[in-house]
């Protein structure tokens, strides 16, 4: 069984850029550039409209919760302002460190520095991070970013769903970069020109949080982290239901986004929040397209993508069999069946990892593993 | 002594728009401003090896379509990480409706 080193650092990271993989020449569905000029096209409108409504949704539940406290009715209201805090800015803070939602380079800034406070991550750092994950999208030693990792870390997963992993590290990262230091990985993908900026950032947040702390002291209630910094514990749910589904139980090692990356149909109010990032084949096939050109670009583009999931509870139904079969196969990985109006995967471009299909299962639904 | 190269005729750049041209086994981005002016840059982001022409021109900025870095692509400058290094730029003339850039 083949051993995955997911580290930036190990001996998968070497073998990627021996094998070509690092920086690869990725495919991308066919689309005139006078229809992509179109859809790239930036406009102001609307990512100001549903940050307006995001504020604004927070200042009234986080209100409503305030007022209500300390009485059990306020539960209610909190849940929906940590969905707001600790969900939603998972996605703006996505979107925004790609500078895509808006025209004006400085509500991009805004709003990215807003969402990293609230998601815990520094902006310097997870700038960088992300473009190497849309640089090498799971490529194992290359992605910092891959979620359902071989075996799949089942337990970790689930304690995110409550911020317990990723807000903990990125509380003691802070601190960590706050004192003038940087971890090792993080070193070697951010440029050392831009190293101080980390830690003036950390050193920023010491300071809000230390005066949140100081006010729960004084009032000797945890109502003040109620607002600021818990949320992001209590409502970080959403954001991993959502974002595991963007590339677990797919392939790794390969150049096709169509492989590793998943689209899902979803409620309206769970694509508010998640700001159309269930078109994720079609974001990182085109990372420039803004999130509210994304339903626009699937309908372009969709005759040479797999066919979408119909729903979050559709797609769970496929990845979870994957991912348990994942524990004991770590070669197993899902290949979806692409559509005949499609142009075929290149399985000579993807000969290493799809050479395992002898125990790559092809019919998503019914591919549980025999007991 | 100046290398004058034929790039491209200057309509087959819309405004505000770029394209690519290659030459000599290099490649470069020609782009047509908003006022109408031309301008010549290496083709290749400067973050990674992608090309610029296939990105987006917004007023000045060039932006890079794999990872939203930015560039002004008058003067070449990094203006949005994860670009950092500037892009070579290269003196481009109008002569009889053609573009001609000077390598």
């Amino acid at each position: 069984m083949t051993e995955r080193n997911y580290s930036m650092n190990g001996p998968d990271a070497a073998r990627a850029v021996e094998n070509g993989l690092a920086a690869a020449d990725w495919y991308h569905s066919d689309i005139s550039r006078k229809e992509m000029k179109a859809l790239m096209k930036r406009e102001d409108q609307p990512a100001i409209r549903d940050t307006i409504v995001l504020l604004g949704l927070m200042i009234l539940f986080a209100g409503l919760g305030v007022v209500l406290w300390p009485s059990w009715w306020s539960a209610p209201f909190w849940l929906v302002y940590g969905v707001l805090y600790g969900s939603a800015m998972d996605s703006r803070w996505h979107e925004c460190g790609h500078g895509t939602p808006f025209r004006t380079a400085k509500y991009n800034d805004w709003v990215y520095q807003i969402a990293s406070f609230c998601m815990v991550r520094n902006p310097v750092t997870w700038r960088w991070s992300h473009a190497r994950h849309h640089t090498d999208t799971i490529i194992v030693g290359r992605d910092p970013e891959i979620v359902a990792m071989r075996p799949p870390a089942l337990f970790r997963i689930f304690l995110n769903l409550f911020g317990l992993i990723d807000a903990m590290q990125g509380w003691k990262r802070m601190l960590l970069n706050a004192s003038g230091k940087l971890d090792p990985e993080e070193a070697s993908y951010i440029p050392e020109s831009e190293q101080s900026k980390v830690v003036t950032v950390a050193r920023t947040w010491v300071v809000i949080y230390a005066a949140v702390i100081t006010l729960a002291v004084a009032m000797q209630s945890i109502l003040p982290l109620m607002v600021i910094g818990l949320p992001r514990l209590y409502g970080a749910w959403h954001h991993v239901m959502t974002g595991v589904l963007q590339h677990a139980g797919l392939a790794e090692n390969v150049i096709d986004h169509r492989l590793n990356s998943r689209t899902v149909y979803m409620n309206p109010i769970s694509r508010f929040i998640y700001w159309n990032m269930n078109y994720h084949i079609e974001h990182h096939m085109f990372p420039m397209v803004p999130y509210h050109q994304l339903p626009k670009l699937h309908a372009m583009i969709g005759h040479d993508l797999p066919a979408p999931n119909t729903s979050i509870w559709n797609a769970y139904r496929e990845v979870l069999p994957v991912l348990r079969r994942q524990l004991a196969y770590h070669n197993d990985f899902l290949k979806r069946d692409l559509p005949p109006t499609a142009r075929p995967y290149r399985e000579d471009l993807h000969e290493a990892a799809l050479g395992e299909t002898a125990t790559a299962s092809t019919h998503p639904i019914s591919a549980v593993p025999a007991e | 002594m100046a290398n004058w190269i034929d790039a491209c005729a200057a309509d087959d750049i819309e405004e505000e728009d770029v394209i690519r041209f290659d030459h000599a086994g290099r490649t470069f981005a020609i782009y047509r401003s908003p006022d109408d002016q031309y301008f010549c840059t290496d083709g290749l982001c400067t973050h990674e090896n992608v090309h610029l022409a296939d990105g987006l021109v917004m007023d000045h900025t060039i932006e890079c379509p794999k990872h939203n870095g930015q560039f002004d692509y008058r003067t070449g400058e990094a203006t949005r990480v994860p670009v950092c290094v500037n892009l070579a730029i290269y003196q481009v003339k109008l002569a009889d409706g053609r573009v001609l850039i000077e390598i």
